[in-house]
């Protein structure tokens, strides 16, 4: 049996909208994936040990409130320091261009922005995961 | 040097048991040698399963559990299970979305599993998820079922003691003496009891659980309102232990209160959204169980449910066999001959059943 995916959708920092989160959960849930889906206002230590806990493959995060630059890296030191650093990340929501690059210098694996059909990011959690 | 060593799982290693109960999902061998090295190291913890509707409060409820426990010094494991779509394979676990407060609590571990087309309430490796937070020194394992519907009863065969949860609304007292999962609660929690109808719930399930104990002794059912069913609940309110209620003062009506006692399950009224209900929830499950390990009950019921268990697993593994093995093409041939006219189900069957004794070969 071919090993089923798994992957925590989180929304870190404050603001309090989970529409795009959720049709992204919805989209892997219908490619074949575990989805956990953890809600809103989650804070790095919060998402982190529920990755831990649930074991995923994949941590997709998704934020509107301008706080990527700082929630977004802090997410993959904690994954590193509990030893899980095998696990794939990216982000997505609304996020400028000119922030892409540094948040990809921290770990964060690809950035999807508005409109991004849910095919891409099904297709590339499959084509990027970090564990076998 | 194993992948799963039995050392971390112990000394209660999050990453360890997380990746163990992984791989014993996966149905990996090497998981089930690590299983096997926990023999003798479990049993220690207490099982809760929480079970009912869709949106009846499970998650709240046991989040609201976990706090209470954890103000007692427990440490608590949770596997919480979400169902599979039979059409993708995929699934959302959004139990743990409730209980995201705890999420950063050392002495809380909490782990989604998906159904995986197994259709009982549970998931095919729950019972090992929760052997290895048992093992990893959790003093409280809950369990939460799917949403259920009328006969998802599987938690039955895991749980120390099962919490079945009823909200106001869903349907008449009819509905309350059906077969099946109404006959399988320990403690009765009547959800988002600020609603309307939640004392009617209360009654019905109270009556039902009266009859329940007269059938059980082949005496009549009392008249009158004082029964002791309504004083498990009263007891239930004031944060009393089930056995408070049994004292001789209320030995009145047709209830003989010092032998009633142990088959009469407390129910209890909650609003588990604001957490009314919620101490004495956790005061009866505790007493339940304490008095369980007292009696011999809780072994008597673990050595049943692990008789069921494994009757279940060895008849998974003989139907994987006649589906692997041989067997598989000899069960084509036996389909035709029967829709043919040539061989009756019952003798092909036997021939069928000789392939399984011999393995899986012809």
């Amino acid at each position: 049996m071919e090993r089923i995916i798994r992957v925590l959708v989180a929304k870190p920092g404050l603001d309090g909208h989970d529409r795009g989160a959720k049709v992204i959960a919805r989209a892997l849930r219908d490619a074949g994936m575990e989805v956990i889906y953890t809600g809103l206002r989650q804070t790095p230590e919060q998402i982190v040990q529920a990755a831990v806990q649930e074991d995923v493959d994949v941590v997709a995060l998704s934020i509107l409130s301008g706080a990527h630059n700082h929630l977004f890296p802090r997410v993959v030191e904690l994954l590193k320091e509990a030893g899980a650093d095998d696990v794939l990340v990216f982000g997505g929501g609304v996020i400028p261009e000119d922030d892409i690059p540094f948040l990809k210098s921290k770990g964060i694996a690809e950035v999807f922005g508005p409109g991004t059909p849910t095919q891409t990011t099904v297709d590339f959690i499959r084509a990027n995961l970090k564990r076998k | 040097m194993t992948e799963y060593p039995s050392g971390s799982i112990l000394a209660g290693d999050i990453r360890a048991c997380a990746r163990l109960i992984s791989a014993l999902e996966n149905g990996d061998e090497e998981a089930y040698r690590s299983l096997a090295s926990l023999n003798g190291k479990t049993g220690h913890a207490q099982i809760i399963g929480v079970t009912g509707p869709p949106g009846s409060g499970k998650s709240t409820l046991t989040d609201k559990m976990i706090g209470v426990l954890r103000a007692r010094g427990m440490r608590v494991g949770v596997v919480a299970v979400d169902p599979s779509s039979p059409f993708s394979g995929g699934a959302i676990l959004g139990d743990r979305l409730r209980m995201q407060g705890h999420a950063t609590d050392p002495g809380v571990f909490i782990r989604s599993l998906a159904s995986r087309g197994k259709l009982g309430g549970l998931s095919e490796a729950t019972h090992a998820a929760v052997t290895v937070l048992d093992a990893a020194g959790y003093d409280v394992v809950i369990i939460e079922t799917v949403g259920v519907g009328q006969s998802e009863i599987d938690i039955v065969r895991v749980a120390d003691t099962v919490l079945l949860i009823s909200v106001p609304g869903l349907g008449d007292d009819i509905q309350v003496i059906k077969a099946g999962i109404m006959e399988i609660g320990d403690v009765f929690v009547v959800n988002k009891s600020d609603r309307e109808g939640s004392d009617r719930v209360v009654r019905e399930i109270r009556a039902m659980l009266e009859t329940q104990v007269m059938l059980k002794r082949g005496s009549s059912v009392p008249a009158g309102p004082d029964t002791l069913a309504s004083r498990f609940e009263e007891a239930a309110h004031h944060r009393l232990a089930p056995e408070s209620v049994t004292g001789a003062g209320i030995a009145h009506g047709a209830l003989r209160a010092d032998n009633t006692a142990p088959d009469m399950p407390p129910v209890v009224k909650t609003v588990a959204e604001t957490g009314e209900g919620v101490e004495a929830v956790v005061d009866a499950v505790l007493a339940l169980h304490a008095r369980a390990v007292a009696s011999g009950e809780l072994a008597a019921r673990r050595y049943k449910s692990a008789r069921f268990r494994l009757r279940d697993m060895a008849l998974k593994r003989a139907l994987k066999t006649l589906a692997d093995g041989e067997g598989a093409a000899l069960t084509d041939t036996l389909a035709r001959d029967i829709v043919e006219g040539k061989k009756d189900i019952y003798g092909a069957a036997g021939e069928l059943f000789a392939v399984l004794s011999r393995g899986g070969k012809l």
